[in-house]
């Protein structure tokens, strides 16, 4: 296991939305913070940095976590998606990010990149996704401003969406 | 639809980039490579006099530039100006004295965040505690402890009004209900806290400040006056996009000034960005309030009169721009019912809590929960039908515009049609049915009423209500509330337009957009529109915010103002050109054209660009439609009259709103079976957002009427720092609702729109309230119900009916975040031996869990550094013990004060030592302490099983060392099991 100096700075390489990057952090860096100051990827947001609100949900390697409770150095080597990967090119938006316009799931858009990040890694890992799920995933997220329904029509739609076109593919 | 209205559906123009990740959000910015960073210590008392700051290790430490005290803020800055004249002084940093816990002490500026809150924990300040009061109604008596001794009491004002005659109307009633009810502290948390980046200028004496401030600009000139600079020396700049606000980022503004100033001192930029205790603990609520609310009743339950008695609490200081909460609603006391003789007395009080500031709702929620509390009272007194009571009192339609007894008017409304449209559509009588079924079931089933008049546009003199005529006579007038917005078209022609309204998440750029695009004939997606707000470029006046719904009234209006203006300028040119009459021209489709010969057609680009290439063949007496700004007010906002009366707010939407609730009877959980409700907001101008608003000040109410609450303790800690402990709603919490509308459009505003932001913060709480009490009544009675309706709030209430549970009792709590305990632990050790250990200063070191050290200061007083940690947050203490009733071997009471950046705590002992027959010891303890400070709010609920674990480290370490070695393993185990149980 590699040991860390608690004054130094050290180099973390993760990949990062599929570009490989690095930077330097303290070892006790949060994650959200090496994110958005060290590598000025802004889009995850942060609400509580004590894990309850969720708005900074990103993936690491594949799995949902909280960037506020992960440390920076945590990352090294790893793969992290965030909402600036989501859409399929920078004039595009995917299919749930869509559904969020359509539906007005969001309103000042704060909570929203943690949010469509547990929703896609739902979408993506569950075909047959059911409310319930859905409702499930999003009582790990906090918004002030929608009271919730929207977003679930938009999840609820999103799902629809990609079954279709996964059984037309 | 009135023309000039956008699509109703369209999609918004902000979506994409805030779906992409691209938003641009105060902490998005770029920071001035010089920028430091700002960390805040806060007081961990509620009330206290600083002895003395010590910032030398602080100052020492790598990578910290400077700490600021209040003294050094006032060589630079003054106080906050005060609303009301008050001999007070409302700094935004301590001077002298602290007065909430949470209060800013000193400021760290550092290379970074990190490092500045390392120098936090290396800031000692010394204390002498006060005690606090907390309770408003306690803060009025004769022997509350007295916050600011310049005034001697902690009224801040108060004032008696008296409209039409209420002492007849009591004198003649056929009855008289009244009710004494609390609103609590609340606030909708915001996910974005607050941000402030300021600069100072020094040759041109001036600061450049970013920040995500909401307005209302009135605030301007208050922070413009603290930083002893005139207002164009204070550029105030807004980010494009904010994290919501909801009223409460109005409250950043303290911190404007206070870094603005360390900026100065410093001479370098400072950034600061709040994190979440801070902002639960210092940032700002809704104003916590007592109302005993009477009313003069018929037989037929009609409301003759209404007396209130209000004391309104707004905290530690009356902070700009209270006391508005108490005042906004001063023309709607009467709510939506045709009243017309009424009294109040308004108190301000002052406690030790967090000044209080702008929540949706704003004063609404408070209202409304008396007055509607009070209507059901009056059904329940009559043995009336409670809708009846209700269709009895409300404004008649033909009384429309209908003038309030405080001076209010209400400009349009049909509160009949909109009650029987609901009733009707809502199936309220299969609700009805469902309330008989569940109850027949032996279920606790109840049903909830309220009507509700939701007021926007504030009008800015309303706050001068709070001063008597002659002191408003000496002031000089205040009214109106100006909206401005531009329209400026490039020279290709194409259209931006700048907003005054500072959107926090509710499209405000889309309706502009869809509005102007529909004046100009032009599509939608081809309108630039700004929300970010530079008060050194953009057109703004005091009203200018994201406050009071006034968007769809009031800054919309302006730009279809402006919209239309332009398009008259347009439409004379291009008819100059083509030989037409202006009233021939038509906008449409990219194209101004003739409708009487559409061939006869231009470009609007080409017209509107030709102001800019070929200024001289503009028609004479046309303006240039290069640049519009308008300025509306509406005439009828008109300051206070000599008798008190005041037209507050502008528009006046109606809400009617019912629900059926049922209570777990085992958990005391109130889950929300039904809920409808009806709205009357004039003109729609977007179908989608005004849904959005609706859902989301609904999810609000909810988390207001069940869960939220900003919670002291006694000696004044805060209770609530995280969202554990806020619980704020999720989706499981929130029901679906049905929504209704009709539409009595506003003749008052440009569009006919009113605002629809707030109503459900005003209308929700109360209805789940009036559904619980329903719930309860036939096995309670009527009962006087306190928010938030918690499942231990029920169970309180209801087990003041009912005798204890056998083997349940309750220890008196000591003051603050109340921890008591005892235990047992057996030593194989003699007592002397033991009695050795705990009087030996080295010994205790080794043994108390995270001592640094321990010094015996005389032979009965010890002194120690311990780091301690509670779930999440881990600190230094010093740790003062002294011992008394000393009684060798056998037994002695220790009473500790401990102090760190976390907090403070302090507690008594009594620990007694009995030799066993084993030639062991058995050492029994019992402990009483209170936590205040940070760990109090972050970690409360595990503060006593944190207490236990340590506790139980030190026997275990104890029993070690009195041994000689490990303990035995029956020993942890019994350990173990005895501190596990004791949870």
């Amino acid at each position: 296991m590699r040991r860390l100096n608690a004054d130094q700075r050290h180099t973390v390489t993760l990949t990062l939305n599929g570009q490989l990057v690095e930077g330097q952090a303290t070892p006790r860096m949060l994650l959200s913070d090496f994110l958005r100051h060290e590598l000025a990827a802004t889009g995850t947001h942060v609400g509580c940095e004590h894990g309850v609100c969720g708005a900074c949900t990103l993936r690491i390697d594949g799995s949902m976590a909280r960037s506020c409770l992960t440390l920076a150095v945590q990352v090294d080597g790893a793969v992290v998606d965030t909402v600036e990967g989501l859409a399929p090119a920078p004039d595009r938006l995917s299919v749930l990010q869509e559904s969020f316009r359509k539906n007005h799931a969001l309103q000042c858009g704060f909570c929203t990149a943690g949010i469509l990040m547990s929703l896609d890694t739902l979408l993506r890992d569950t075909p047959d996704v059911n409310e319930d799920q859905i409702r499930d995933v999003l009582s790990g997220h906090l918004c002030r401003c929608t009271g919730y329904q929207a977003i679930l029509n938009a999840a609820l739609e999103a799902a629809e969406t990609i079954s279709k076109e996964t059984k037309d593919a | 639809m009135l023309g000039g209205t956008p699509n109703p559906a369209m999609l918004r123009v902000e979506d994409a980039p805030l779906v992409t990740g691209r938003g641009r959000f105060f902490d998005d910015l770029p920071t001035p490579r010089a920028a430091l960073h700002a960390a805040i210590l806060r007081s961990p008392h509620a009330h206290a006099c600083i002895q003395s700051i010590d910032t030398s290790a602080a100052r020492a430490l790598k990578g910290i530039h400077s700490v600021i005290i209040g003294d050094d803020y006032a060589q630079v800055a003054a106080p906050l100006m005060v609303g009301v004249k008050l001999p007070i002084q409302c700094w935004p940093i301590a001077r002298d004295k602290v007065r909430y816990t949470g209060e800013p002490v000193a400021v760290v500026l550092a290379a970074d965040r990190y490092l500045a809150e390392d120098a936090l924990d290396l800031i000692k300040v010394e204390y002498d505690v006060f005690p606090p009061v907390i309770d408003p109604l306690l803060a009025l008596g004769d022997d509350a402890p007295i916050l600011h001794d310049e005034m001697g009491v902690n009224l801040g004002s108060e004032r008696q009004f008296s409209y039409g005659d209420p002492d007849a109307a009591f004198a003649t009633a056929d009855h008289i209900t009244e009710i004494s009810v609390r609103y609590p502290r609340n606030s909708c948390t915001p996910i974005e806290t607050y941000g402030v980046l300021a600069e100072w200028h020094p040759h041109d004496q001036a600061y450049d400040v970013s920040a995500n401030f909401q307005g209302p600009f009135s605030i301007h000139p208050v922070i413009a006056r603290a930083l002893n600079v005139p207002g164009n020396r204070l550029r105030l700049k807004t980010p494009e996009d904010s994290g919501g606000s909801f009223g409460v980022k109005q409250g950043v503004f303290p911190y404007i000034a206070l870094l603005g100033a360390c900026a100065r001192i410093a001479d370098r930029p400072v950034k600061w960005v709040e994190d979440r205790l801070e902002h639960l603990t210092a940032s700002v609520s809704a104003t916590n309030r007592a109302i005993t609310l009477r009313a003069a009743v018929t037989k037929s339950g009609r409301v003759t009169a209404l007396a209130y008695d209000q004391v309104e609490d707004v905290g530690a200081y009356l902070r700009a721009p209270e006391p508005a909460t108490l005042y906004r609603m001063h023309g709607n006391l009467c709510g939506a019912y045709d009243i017309p003789n009424l009294s109040v007395r308004n108190r301000i009080v002052m406690t030790n809590k967090t000044p209080t500031g702008l929540n949706r709702g704003f004063g609404g929620p408070q209202i409304y929960f008396a007055l509607e509390r009070l209507m059901q009272r009056v059904a329940v007194d009559l043995a009336l039908d409670p809708l009846d009571v209700i269709r009895t009192n409300l404004i008649g339609t033909q009384s429309f515009p209908y003038r309030t007894a405080s001076g209010a008017t209400y400009d349009s409304g049909d509160y009949t049609q909109a009650v029987e449209r609901a009733v009707s559509d809502g199936a309220y009588k299969a609700l009805l049915a469902r309330r008989d079924d569940a109850r027949a079931e032996g279920r606790i089933y109840g049903i909830g009423l309220t009507a509700a008049v939701e007021p926007s546009v504030s009008n800015m003199g309303y706050l001068s209500t709070a001063l008597t005529p002659a002191e408003r006579a000496k002031a000089g007038p205040k009214n109106g509330a100006q909206s401005c917005a531009t329209i400026s078209i490039d020279p290709v022609g194409s259209v931006s337009a700048q907003i005054d309204s500072v959107p926090q998440g509710q499209g405000h750029k889309t309706i502009v957009a869809g509005i102007i695009a529909d004046r100009l004939g032009l599509d939608p997606k081809a309108i630039r529109v700004t929300a970010a707000m530079d008060t050194a470029k953009d057109a703004w006046s005091i009203a200018a915010g994201n406050y009071s719904s006034r968007f769809a009234a009031a800054s919309a209006g302006a730009v279809r103002i402006a919209a239309d203006r332009l398009r008259d300028r347009i439409a004379q040119i291009a008819a100059a050109q083509l030989n037409v009459t202006p009233e021939d021209i038509e906008f449409a489709g990219g194209k101004v054209f003739s409708i009487a010969n559409p061939d006869a057609s231009l470009s609007f680009s080409r017209v509107a660009s030709a102001a800019h290439w070929a200024p001289a063949t503009l028609p004479d007496g046309v303006g240039s439609p290069i640049r519009e700004t308008a300025i509306w007010t509406a005439p009828e906002l008109t300051a206070p009259t000599e008798g008190d009366g005041i037209n507050s707010s502008l528009c006046h939407a109606f809400i009617f709103d019912f629900c059926g609730v049922e209570i777990d009877p085992v958990t005391h959980e109130v889950r929300i079976d039904r809920y409808v409700t009806m709205h009357d907001c004039g003109t729609i101008l977007h179908e989608g957002m005004v849904e959005g608003q609706i859902r989301g000040a609904f999810a609000h109410a909810v988390g207001a009427a069940l869960f939220e609450e900003y919670a002291y303790a006694d000696d004044g800690a805060f209770l609530a720092g995280t969202f554990a402990d806020y619980p704020v709603p999720t989706i499981h919490e929130i029901p679906d609702l049905q929504i209704l509308h009709i539409c009595t459009p506003s003749p008052l505003t440009p569009l006919g729109a009113k605002g629809v932001g707030e109503g459900n913060c005003m209308s929700t709480p109360v209805c789940i309230a009036n559904a619980v009490a329903d719930a309860l009544a036939p096995a309670h009675g009527p009962l006087d119900l306190t928010l938030p309706l918690s499942p231990t709030r029920i169970a309180d209430l209801l087990a003041d009916e009912r005798p204890a549970p056998e083997g349940q009792m309750t220890a008196p709590e000591p003051n603050g975040k109340g921890l008591s305990g005892q235990g047992e632990a057996r030593v194989d050790a003699s007592p002397q031996q033991i009695w050795d250990l705990l009087m030996d200063a080295d010994q205790l070191a080794a043994m108390i869990p995270g001592a640094h050290g321990v010094k015996q200061i005389t032979p009965t007083r010890f002194v120690a550094d311990v780091t301690l940690g509670v779930g999440p947050v881990k600190g230094r203490y010093r740790v003062d013990v002294g011992l008394s009733d000393l009684v060798e071997p056998h037994s002695a009471v220790l009473t500790g004060k401990a102090s760190g950046a976390l907090g403070t705590g302090s507690g008594t002992g009594t620990v007694t030592l009995t030799p066993d027959e084993q030639g062991g010891t058995v050492i029994s303890y019992r402990y009483e302490a209170a936590v205040g400070g940070k760990v109090a709010a972050v970690g409360g609920r595990l503060l006593d099983g944190a207490a236990k674990i340590v506790i139980g480290q030190f026997f275990a370490a104890l029993g070690r060392k009195a041994g000689g070695q490990a303990p035995k393993q029956g020993l942890m185990v019994r350990l173990r099991a005895l501190l596990g149980g004791a949870r």
